[in-house]
């Protein structure tokens, strides 16, 4: 996932997970069945992680632009040069 | 939200705590409920009055039980638990609460019942004399010969 991905997934999952729980609770109380509410509940939680958790193609509409590895070697990284101070050495 | 795991971490959590606040909202929706419930107890006979051996009045009583505790019923509620007390007063102790008999209701459509039955547990008084010159059960209809 991408980080527009992400925060899609996350803002799915929220507003989902809420009306759902809205949802069920109305059920619940006109249906005059705890039982009810919950199992609603559950399925709605079911549903929500079936579209929200796994990697699914339209949370990556935006992908990360890599740098191809070809590119890469011509621009090797600087090496950087470490200069140790030894104790009691003369120079 | 960077992962599977992470996702179903947070997907979970979330979800647990709405269903806590779902139930609190619940249990605080039963307060639109105004129960209305009638009950009837009629003492049918006083079986017998006995002394036992360490010194305590021991009655055995048999009663009518007519009640209609429907409204007692939410959507909230598992069951109801009823009991018949005798409450009397003696010398020695200003209030005395005995429990005669109790039942558990499971269902609104259990909630509506006549029942016919001699007291569950005995009606024992600790400290010997229970019943001076007369017996007052308030709110009872009692026959006329134990007025």
């Amino acid at each position: 996932m991408d980080w527009q991905g992400q925060k899609l997934a996350e803002q799915i999952m929220q507003i989902m997970l809420l009306v759902f729980a809205v949802t069920a609770f109305v059920a619940g109380y006109v249906l005059g069945s705890f039982q009810m509410m919950v199992l609603v509940y559950a399925g709605s939680v079911t549903l929500t992680g079936l579209i929200t958790i796994p990697n699914w193609p339209f949370f990556n509409r935006h992908p990360l632009n890599w740098l191809d590895p070809s590119e890469a070697e011509k621009h090797p990284k600087p090496q950087v040069t470490v200069i140790s101070k030894k104790k009691g050495s003369k120079k | 939200m960077h992962s599977f795991g992470y996702r179903l971490n947070g997907l979970l959590t979330f979800a647990v705590t709405i269903l806590a606040l779902m139930c609190a909202i619940t249990s605080l929706s039963d307060n639109f409920n105004t129960p209305s419930p009638s009950a009837e107890i009629k003492i049918m006979n006083i079986n017998w009055f006995q002394k036992q051996p360490q010194g305590h009045d021991e009655v055995s009583l048999t009663m009518n039980v007519s009640a209609d505790l429907q409204s007692l019923f939410t959507w909230n509620t598992k069951q109801v638990f009823i009991f018949v007390a005798a409450e009397y007063e003696t010398r020695k102790n200003s209030l005395n609460q005995v429990s005669l008999w109790d039942a558990i209701i499971p269902a609104k459509e259990h909630a509506k019942f006549w029942i016919h039955t001699s007291n569950k547990y005995r009606f024992v008084d600790q400290t010997g004399k229970m019943f001076a010159d007369k017996i007052v059960l308030t709110g009872y209809s009692l026959p006329e010969e134990y007025r």
